[in-house]
């Protein structure tokens, strides 16, 4: 049987000085910025839209449409346009974006001058979290080195100038507004919409913001032609993605492979759940997402399914747990996140995250009752589509999902007047489990 | 202590990189924690004066992002992720066996100065937990008894080098490169971790 594994954006992760020009380009890097200079900004819009690419940073919107939504580009009154690549990555469990820069930040890069040229972008801005120092080191030296060879600056082909701007510690800057108040020198707190980015963004300009993932896939779109992202994937959900198995797997780590795989072909190559375990519950896509369990092992992950099995695809997140792992401590440390990322601008986000850890952490002391599990829904009910952005939303997510398959585990804790499990038992170093035949 | 010339110069070139001036902030101030080894009036003040803000204004922008500190940070910030995957990984005991062998709260530096603890959320390395930061490079796969090293030897002065990353400078240096001054430093380190390629490995030998 073939590997459903499809190198593309890790193909060349794991080659000598894979971060450097020099290498980048002995693999072919920058041929497809060339090929892409040859066509109208507009055919690589269509190309782009052609592929099926949908936005990576979660939310799965078709990324050729975002940027079919800029205002018609005037030629005889030009005004400014921006791209900004939302690097920001921290929702719990994601971890593809930051690999992807450290390993191969030209492929970055050259996403960004392709779509750049394709939006009439003449500025361009990385926006990556502040707290991964060498991830910042290897990405303005990629840029550095970019503009050295004439790929960047007002007087390369595409005209484009590119800066790497690192933040300061916010979850919030994430969702696409906050990052662009964060980015003017802001608070990072969201914005109402509309007006969306694409009409006033960034200093209230035309704006496209998207995630690394999606700007990095550019250059292999225009390399290799739509019609051959296109053909991977499912119907509706196209092309590759990068899935991040993380927890109690036996090699978690980086797997990319066409969108549709399962997670049960996804632990295959990674050596299963970890020796002498069973799968308890893993969230599709981070955790904002809704956990699922052993019962959706063959949900295909795509947009489609994995949202007809309740959850959402997200970032692909998959955080594995196993048995001995306590969902409603899972949960309670999650809803800490949350509480602690909010960041105050609304009232249901602000407060109710602060209720929700307030119940849930009664609850994992074996301190709570009964009743508090239909008031934490309670909660839920008056925070989710309530919030001024998905950051509320996110936070009932693990809590609303846990309470339908895990109910029983909650009122455990009732009887048991406290959390029955060992967290010892869940650490990366617990004693080998004996399995008995 | 006050901004002197030089920072003064330096953040007036950071607010002049960009299309508008205050967009330049949030590297001037962590220029301003490279040098004042926190956030400080001063710096508030300088970086008022520098994009025509208040310092009320300024400040406002500081005290929402965790990364800067109104408190002064040890020679080397060690941030523990206690966010539920690491938590369950083993992140927990990691961060409470520092406390101890430290003799430290949260977000506390010890009485030499070298090392402030804190516990730190999800920093996107999830593959390889429970993960520690230092001065936020990454220190991968950890247990406690491998934290526990790692802080005795940034207190004792012995290099230390990061599991994907550089030798491990100071936070402050480590904050000056965050507002913008490369230390020329992208070269160390390889490429990507063994989780990073696990989807490459199961191809060898195909």
């Amino acid at each position: 049987m073939s590997s459903p594994i499809t190198p593309v954006l890790t193909a060349n992760w794991g080659t000598d000085r894979s971060w450097t020009l020099d290498a980048y380009t002995r693999q072919g890097g920058y041929q497809a910025l060339a090929k892409a200079l040859t066509k109208s900004p507009d055919e690589v819009v269509a190309a782009v839209k052609d592929s099926g690419l949908r936005g990576r940073g979660g939310a799965g919107f078709p990324t050729g449409m975002k940027w079919g939504f800029l205002p018609p580009y005037d030629e005889a009154n030009p005004t400014p346009r921006y791209l900004v690549v939302n690097a920001d990555e921290s929702e719990p469990g994601t971890c593809k974006d930051i690999p992807l820069m450290m390993a191969s930040p030209h492929t970055l890069v050259e996403g960004v001058i392709i779509s750049s040229y394709a939006i009439r972008a003449k500025q361009a801005f990385i926006y990556v979290r502040g707290e991964v120092l060498h991830v910042i080191r290897r990405l303005r030296a990629a840029v550095a080195e970019a503009y050295a060879a004439g790929h960047l600056g007002p007087d390369s082909p595409a005209g484009v100038d590119l800066i790497v701007h690192a933040g300061a510690g916010a979850y919030i800057c994430g969702e696409e507004t906050a990052l662009l108040d964060s980015l003017e020198g802001r608070r990072g707190q969201p914005r109402l919409r509309p007006p969306f980015p694409a009409v006033a963004g960034l200093y209230a300009r035309p704006t496209v913001i998207n995630n690394v993932e999606s700007i990095a896939s550019v250059p292999a779109i225009i390399g290799k032609g739509a019609d051959w992202f296109a053909s991977l994937g499912t119907e509706k959900s196209k092309g590759f993605v990068i899935y991040s198995l993380s927890g109690h797997v036996t090699r978690p780590g980086q797997y990319e492979a066409p969108l549709g795989i399962t997670l049960r072909e996804l632990l295959d190559l990674a050596g299963g759940v970890r020796h002498g375990h069973q799968l308890k519950f893993w969230t599709p896509g981070g955790s904002s997402t809704p956990i699922l369990t052993d019962q959706h092992l063959d949900v295909p992950l795509d947009y489609e399914a994995v949202g007809a099995a309740g959850s959402m695809l997200g970032t692909r997140a998959l955080q594995v747990f196993d048995e001995t792992t306590c969902v409603v401590r899972a949960v309670l440390r999650w809803s800490e996140f949350y509480k602690h990322e909010s960041c105050g601008k609304c009232t249901p986000c602000r407060e109710g995250t602060w209720w929700l850890v307030q119940v849930l952490t009664r609850l994992e002391n074996g301190q709570g009752n009964a009743a508090d599990l239909d008031q934490l829904l309670d909660q839920c009910e008056n925070i989710a589509g309530r919030s001024f952005c998905a950051l509320g939303d996110g936070a009932t997510s693990p809590v609303v999902s846990s309470i339908q398959h895990f109910r029983d585990e909650y009122l455990a804790h009732l009887e048991h007047g406290g959390c029955p499990f060992d967290a010892a038992a869940s650490t990366a170093w617990a004693p080998r489990q004996e399995v008995h035949a | 202590m006050s901004i002197n010339a030089t920072t003064y110069a330096e953040l007036q070139e950071i607010a002049g990189r960009y299309p508008q001036a205050r967009s330049g902030l949030l590297p001037m101030l962590h220029l301003v924690q490279s040098v004042e080894g926190r956030v400080t009036p001063e710096g508030i003040n300088a970086c008022a004066e520098i994009l025509g803000l208040t310092a009320a204004e300024v400040s406002g922008v500081a005290t929402f992002y965790t990364m800067y500190k109104r408190k002064p940070v040890g020679e080397h910030h060690v941030g523990v992720c206690t966010n539920t995957l690491c938590a369950v990984m083993g992140g927990d005991q990691i961060f409470a066996e520092l406390k101890e062998h430290l003799q430290v709260g949260n977000d506390e530096t010890t009485a030499d100065g070298k090392v402030t603890l804190e516990h730190v959320e999800c920093n996107a390395a999830c593959d390889y937990a429970p993960v520690v930061m230092v001065n936020w490079e990454f220190f991968d796969n950890q247990t406690p008894a491998s934290a526990k090293q790692l802080v005795d030897d940034l207190r004792a002065g012995r290099e230390v080098t990061a599991s994907r990353g550089a030798k491990i400078c100071s936070w402050r240096e480590a904050e000056r490169v965050l507002a913008g001054y490369d230390d020329g430093r992208a070269d160390e380190g390889p490429s990507a971790g063994d989780a990073s390629l696990a989807g490459l490995k199961t191809l060898e030998g195909k």
